[in-house]
């Protein structure tokens, strides 16, 4: 039988998870030790057997094993988790303890706590996302720094002083109480608004990539949700923008790698069941009474799914959409989008205007898409040379080849 | 056709999953091939890294093989092929040279008694 797509790096991240529990946070590098030799183990066998019926399960029993062998050897010389220490000392109580702590509903918390753990306070937002990649999501550190285009030396050192925070601290995450859970929960979103973004507009040319960080963070957010303290609204609004924004990710590049803007793409392109799921979690996030910057994204979102084209599209409603999210969350970037609604709804003077008018706009000096909303809604008005003018300011700007031959598309457009 | 035994050295598997899962695919693929057009005489069996080693008249005992890395055998099987070039060729699929392994190719001897 073949494995399903990405099984060792899904598989990687309940073992680290389940063995970290087990050995405690400060035997993190054991854990990921172990869970090495369980994979290694894996291929010797599998290569000349064939892959299991079901191999997540050969997988989780081989590290299993592997942890029994390592708590039998190294519990004179090693302390493994504080909370467990007793249960693991004696052999009687050893045995039924780790096979508990291998139950499907072990497992599962196993990789919750994890990923509260790895948003630990003390280390920086990117620093968590590029944590959570690696040891939930099984990245190594060149993929990582292949899908945030920084070099693998930049990443590993982030990663290896994010493990050292981490193993030292004292414990996991205790996500058993409601109090410390409810409050290092919107870290926990953050963060994987973040990984989601870095799929949906980041840097790497790779659509491959892109389109892999997304759902990773997608499959970290359904697990959030099935967690009671974890299914808040807000959870329900970040997991609502996910699923609206993924779903237009198939119209995002074509076939070419190229970028297409959301006003010229495709729209029977966009995945109909990613719209509807999103919808039906945008609806289960309107409870309660905090309104968060990830419900007035997803209603953005879903403005523009729902509009058949974009002409059809309710460019006032999104407007004042975004002024709430000006309020909300003010940055220029937010700023940047509405000036853009405010040219679809108002005409290319207004639009302009609004762009011009960005209180902190010289933060987005750097940012391609700053010039070229400019060049956009100059050539609409039909100023072209202003317009190839922008157009060249942003294609110098460019990140990686596929915006650089989105914007040198535009120059030529200027012709 | 002859029997042929091939010695897989090497344990230099990737180091990320994902690039781990593919290798395996492709050593599935090469090994379901092999198996497809009748040349899997014995799929052998996977060997532990670790082991004795005894020696010489003194029957000392040592510890592990405890060669480099790239030099332990971690599997064996039996293939048949037409001749050692044959046998030579089909090796030249298996995966484990892709990353810095070998395969030893050595023919079965023949028994005629």
């Amino acid at each position: 039988m073949e494995p399903s797509d990405h099984l060792f790096r899904r598989e990687w991240g309940r073992m680290v998870a389940a063995l970290t529990r087990i050995f405690g946070v400060h035997n993190l590098a054991l854990a990921e030790d172990v869970v090495q030799e369980a994979f290694c183990r894996a291929i010797e066998v599998w290569r000349f057997r064939g892959i299991p019926e079901n191999p997540a399960a050969w997988l989780m029993a081989t590290a299993k094993h592997c942890a029994l062998d390592v708590l039998r050897r190294e519990r004179t010389a090693r302390t493994f988790a504080p909370e467990l220490g007793r249960w693991l000392q004696s052999e009687g109580t050893l045995a039924p303890v780790v096979e508990e702590l291998f139950g499907p509903n072990a497992l599962k918390d196993d990789l919750l706590r994890m990923m509260f753990s790895c948003c630990h306070p003390r280390l920086p937002e990117e620093v968590q996302v590029a944590l959570v990649l690696h040891i939930l999501c099984g990245f190594s550190v060149d993929e990582i720094a292949s899908a945030f285009v920084s070099s693998h030396a930049a990443i590993e050192k982030r990663i290896t002083r994010a493990k050292k925070v981490l193993a030292g601290s004292k414990r996991l995450f205790d996500i058993t109480a409601p109090a410390d859970f409810s409050g290092r929960l919107s870290a926990v979103q953050q963060a994987l608004y973040l990984l989601f973004n870095e799929g949906y507009h980041g840097s790497s040319a790779e659509a491959a990539v892109r389109s892999e960080l997304c759902h990773e963070a997608m499959r970290l957010v359904a697990l959030l949700l099935e967690h009671p303290l974890g299914a808040t609204p807000t959870t329900y609004a970040l997991a609502a923008l996910m699923c609206l924004h993924a779903a237009r990710l198939p119209a995002r590049v074509d076939a070419s790698g190229s970028l297409n803007a959301l006003v010229d793409q495709d729209r029977s392109l966009w995945d109909q069941e990613l719209v509807d799921e999103g919808l039906k979690l945008l609806e289960l996030s309107a409870t309660g009474s905090e309104l968060t910057a990830y419900h007035v994204e997803a209603a953005i979102a879903s403005m523009h799914a729902t509009a058949p084209r974009t002409e059809g599209t309710d460019w006032g409603k999104i407007v004042a959409l975004y002024d709430t999210l000006l309020t909300i969350r003010p940055s220029p970037i937010v700023a940047l989008n509405r000036a853009i609604a405010i040219a679809q709804y108002e005409g290319p003077e207004r639009g302009l205007a609004e762009l011009h008018a960005i209180d902190d706009r010289e933060r987005l000096s750097a940012y391609p898409f700053y010039a070229a909303a400019l060049g956009e809604l100059e050539l609409r008005r039909g100023r072209h040379a202003t317009a190839r003018q922008h157009f060249r300011t942003a294609h110098a700007l460019a990140r990686n080849p596929m915006e650089r031959r989105f914007l040198a598309q535009r120059v030529s457009a200027c012709d | 056709m002859s029997a042929f035994t091939y010695l897989f050295r090497g344990r230099q598997i990737p180091t990320s999953p994902e690039q781990r899962q593919k290798h395996l695919e492709k050593w599935v693929v090469w090994f379901q091939e092999l198996g497809a057009q009748g040349h899997v005489k014995d799929p052998g069996h996977p060997l532990e890294s670790t082991g004795k080693v005894v020696n010489g008249n003194q029957k000392i005992v040592k510890d592990g093989p405890y060669a480099e890395a790239k030099d332990i055998v971690g599997g064996y099987i039996v293939v048949e092929a037409n001749d050692l070039a044959h046998a030579v060729e089909l090796a030249k699929g298996c995966p484990i040279l892709e990353v810095g392994g070998s395969v030893e190719v050595r023919p079965v001897q023949k028994l005629e008694m």
